[in-house]
């Protein structure tokens, strides 16, 4: 009985800023709504014990594609991921917008079946797709009830998808005014304002600072869309994740299904390479109340071995929270902002480090003064022994709330595939939290995180 | 298209193999407080939520805001735990905490690895009876409310347009009044108004807590009465109706904001829940809202957005399960080149064909699906499930009344559906609200807000 939107419980869960790494999704968030950005974005691994009894299984297709397996029967459902690399930073800025549009249009139509069919296929079956793109990947899921009828329709749903898609023009023509009525919207707002701006000011010339616009998303065609699933939408590089009520000789067999007949590209991808940013504050006019601010730089790849103590040592600095330095020093003490916080999100090639808040606009003078000390001081002196042993205990500790679901799995299931991490990683993440010192923290700061190249945006800046 | 019936007969069975027939469980101290446990054993965790009926709507003119300030403050420390004490506490026990407020409640939880479950219900019951507010601690906190209210009302203009509309419907009502508070009386606030919301509000006769996850419920009511058992009740301020006189007339409201996309929001009165089992109307009403807007071949979807492209986004939402009075609301975006009359006349378009033709057997049947397979898929998340029983006891039905819910929606027919819409949605009950998209002038910063009725 609750379809209520306008007087839900505030506050609300803020989406993602597209940084995502893992496809976990924050869960409802009141005194704020930023303290669970850093265990989306950097804890996406985890243990496999806490469901009892996972094993991750893996295996490679016939296809060529690599298969992450849990059978977990428990309830009476079956999850699928697959991940390509086809993220926004394999197109070329003037067709920005391609990657999320190829993907938005697979269940447009596919084989013989429109957009209205697969639409009410889906919701006949009660099943439901998902997925998306960020820089790196596109992803596409379904979740559906694993009795069988259910469950064959809603497969061969997603295998039409993936490997038939018929990207109308008509399509096409909607969608792109939509997304370009909401380029147009964004403007506007601070918030997606300051976003964009910091993406480009921290990747100067390279596809990770890309963001569509009204021209590149207009000049993107069907051929297009044709072309980039042919080339990013292959078996071969394809990580294909299962979870949920089915034998390991069914996930084979649903692999195979789902990734034999996709086009021939795909393969080892790898984005150009990144460069640093130099020093500078950006200030954006903006009448909103409110001053919205990022500092950051690119940071770390995702198979940097600096992973652990930037993971363990940004908790402390703005990832745990309400108990990290920033949110103490800020929000707690001074009261200058509601959200508050740092993140690594690690890419393929150096993902982002930044600092984000919100203060009024007068205040913003004094809340940099404070963030800035706090940055300068942590990266002298690392964390103290008693916070690293803080940090370290909700890390292992928290270990089990991080797997307690099939669809967190999922996301673990996806990031070790398409990152091409260690199939024990899981296993290993407690020992390597431990194993952690100040020094390294210290150290690891210091390699990824200069002062020459931080870069500050402030958007309704006085 | 397969046969339909196949497939509901499909995920019926489906949900059969549910857990423990008899879970969950509830208790109730000698103090009031009651306690309702899930137990859920797939993975080693527990979500632990205080439930407080006091929300938003129990507050009074010139303290409007002051049931979410005190959530803020149930983290400031009580008579034995410093300050920032209580966040530590939870995430060195590897658990994550929030709260959140509402219209009806305030709600706090933790989510931890099972053995952190008895210290939980010891700092939950610690605040419930001993919480320390102080100006100092109270000044600071209020900056931090202030710039939550910039972030998510001033400076986002579809939250003002709902602000306002809800200002429009509800006159008599407190409902009227946001959630965040006016701006003016969160700068007038005193630590002695929260003060005095704290000691009116939290008792545990005006509290349940509700526990899903790997525990044993017995050994969850054995810690519940040694950590909250000791806490005295006490009696409760007298809670008047405040019933909204009936709306005679159209009602339409402007809001000038940065903005490119107008935006318009339309809201009808509509009833509530009140008997589970005799009431039809909310059922009907609940249908309508999933045949418009509950999936991906929803009405709005197939028609507004894909077919006549009237409209940029366009939703309907309505929820019957709630202390004070229920609406139906109508929004949507319109797409380029349309304007907010064009959506208009499409969204009333899309209830007059109900209206005059009903909905389909099709449909009908597609929001039963919709809903059998929700409940399976929530199972697989903790918080979900405690959330749904959290919600539903603060409306004031119990969550033995979860799976009744459920049969109503399915019984539901194609003539009550075209009854509801017909009986509900006039012009004499309906209030609008649109979003004027302004320019941005980059050189001043704008007013909090820009309100203009007509």
């Amino acid at each position: 009985m609750k379809h209520s939107k306008l007087n839900a419980p505030h506050p609300h869960p803020r989406p993602g800023a597209g940084l995502l790494v893992g496809s976990l999704r924050s869960i409802i968030v009141g005194r704020s709504r930023a303290r669970f950005t850093l265990i989306c974005l950097l804890t996406a691994l985890a243990s496999s014990m806490a469901l009892a009894g996972v094993k991750i299984e893996h295996w490679i297709a016939p296809s060529g594609a690599k298969v992450y397996f849990v059978e977990t029967r428990m309830l009476p459902i079956l999850d699928v991921q697959l991940d390509f690399a086809a993220g926004s930073a394999f197109v070329p800025a003037a067709k920005a917008g391609l990657a999320g549009l190829t993907q938005g249009l697979l269940e447009t139509g596919a084989g013989d079946l429109d957009e209205e069919h697969i639409a009410g296929r889906l919701v006949d079956i009660g099943a439901r797709l998902g997925g998306g793109a960020d820089s790196d990947r596109a992803s596409v899921s379904v979740r559906t009830l694993s009795s069988k009828p259910e469950q064959e329709a809603a497969l061969d749903l997603l295998r039409a998808v993936l490997s038939a898609p018929t990207f109308p023009q008509a399509v096409l023509e909607r969608e792109s005014a939509r997304a370009i009525a909401s380029i147009r919207e964004a403007e506007t707002r601070p918030d997606a304002i300051a976003g964009k701006r910091f993406a480009a000011a921290i990747y100067p010339g390279h596809p990770y600072g890309v963001s569509p616009t009204v021209e590149s998303v207009g000049a993107i065609t069907r051929e297009d869309l044709v072309a980039f699933h042919h080339q990013h939408y292959g078996a071969k590089g394809a990580v294909v994740s299962i979870i949920g009520d089915v034998s390991r000789a069914e996930a084979e067999a649903i692999a195979q299904r789902l990734t034999e007949a996709l086009p021939a590209g795909g393969g080892d991808l790898v984005p150009p390479a990144v460069t640093q940013p130099v020093r500078e504050t950006i200030k954006i006019a903006h009448p909103a109340a409110q001053s919205h601010i990022h500092i950051g730089l690119p940071a770390i790849r995702r198979s940097d071995p600096d992973y652990f103590p930037l993971l363990v040592g940004n908790y402390t600095l703005g990832g745990g929270g309400f108990v990290s330095r920033l949110m103490k020093e800020v929000r707690e003490k001074r009261g200058y902002a509601y959200s508050v916080y740092s993140y690594f999100a690690p890419r393929k090639l150096e993902g982002p480090f930044e600092i984000g808040l919100q203060t009024k606009r007068d205040q913003v003078p004094d809340a940099l003064k404070v963030v800035d000390q706090v940055l300068t001081e942590y990266m002298a002196k690392g964390p103290t022994p008693k916070e690293l042993a803080a940090a370290k205990k909700n890390m292992v500790d928290g270990f089990a709330l991080r797997m307690d679901s099939n669809a967190k799995l999922l996301g673990y299931l996806s990031t070790i595939g398409f990152y091409d991490l260690p199939l024990t990683y899981l296993e290993d993440f407690p020992a390597k939290v431990k194993a952690v010192t100040a020094d390294q923290v210290k150290a690891a700061f210091g390699r990824h995180v200069k002062a020459d190249n931080l870069v500050t945006v402030i958007v309704a800046a006085d | 298209m397969k046969p339909l019936l196949a497939a509901v007969a499909a995920l019926a069975f489906a949900v059969s193999p549910a857990p423990t027939l008899a879970n969950p469980f509830e208790t109730q101290l000698a103090n009031g407080l009651r306690v309702i446990v899930k137990e859920d054993h797939r993975a080693p965790t527990v979500v632990h939520m205080v439930w407080y009926r006091a929300g938003s709507m129990d507050e009074k003119d010139g303290t409007s805001g002051v049931a979410h300030a005190l959530e803020h403050l149930m983290f400031k420390g009580t008579k034995t735990l410093p300050a920032g004490e209580f966040n530590k506490r939870v995430a060195e026990a590897g658990g994550r905490d929030n709260a959140f407020t509402s219209r009806d409640y305030t709600a706090y939880f933790q989510i931890v690895p099972k053995a952190a479950l008895p210290e939980m219900m010891q700092l939950e019951a610690d605040r419930m009876a001993n919480l320390k507010l102080d100006a100092k601690e109270f000044a600071s906190e209020m900056k931090v409310v202030m710039e939550e209210r910039r972030l998510r009302t001033d400076d986002n203009p579809h939250a003002l347009v709902s602000e306002v509309l809800n200002s429009l419907m509800f006159q008599a009502h407190p409902y009227r009044r946001p959630i965040i508070g006016w701006m003016d009386d969160l700068e007038h606030m005193t630590w002695q108004d929260a003060r005095d919301w704290y000691r009116q509000w939290y008792t545990p006769n005006n509290a349940y807590v509700v526990v899903v996850g790997d525990v044993d419920h017995r050994e969850v009511f054995r810690l519940a009465q040694k950590y909250y058992g000791t806490i005295k009740k006490h009696a409760l301020p007298e809670r008047k109706p405040q019933n909204e006189p009936e709306q005679v007339g159209i009602r339409r409201v402007s809001v000038k904001a940065p903005a490119k996309l107008p935006y318009l929001a339309m809201a009808w009165k509509a009833p509530k829940l009140h008997d589970v089992q005799k009431d039809r109307d909310p059922y009907a009403l609940d249908v309508l809202a999933t045949v418009l807007d509950g999936h991906d071949a929803s009405r709005f979807a197939r028609n507004l957005v894909r077919g006549s492209r009237v409209a940029q986004s366009a939703g309907a939402s309505y929820d019957a399960t709630l202390r004070g009075e229920a609406d139906f609301v109508l929004d949507g975006q319109p797409a380029e080149g349309k304007t907010i009359a064009d959506l208009e006349a499409a969204l009333r378009g899309e209830i007059k064909r109900i209206q005059d033709e009903g909905v389909s057997a099709e449909e009908l049947t597609r929001v039963k699906t919709q809903s059998i397979a929700a409940q399976i898929y929530k199972r697989d998340s903790l918080m979900a499930q405690a959330m749904e029983i959290g919600g539903i006891e603060a409306a004031g039905q119990s969550w033995r009344d979860i799976d009744t819910l459920l049969e109503k929606i399915k019984s539901v027919t194609a003539e009550e559906v075209q009854a509801a819409a017909r009986k509900y949605f006039t012009d004499d009950t309906l209030s609008i609200a649109v979003l004027d998209p302004q320019p941005i002038d980059q050189s001043k910063p704008k007013k909090p807000s820009g309100a203009v009725r007509h």
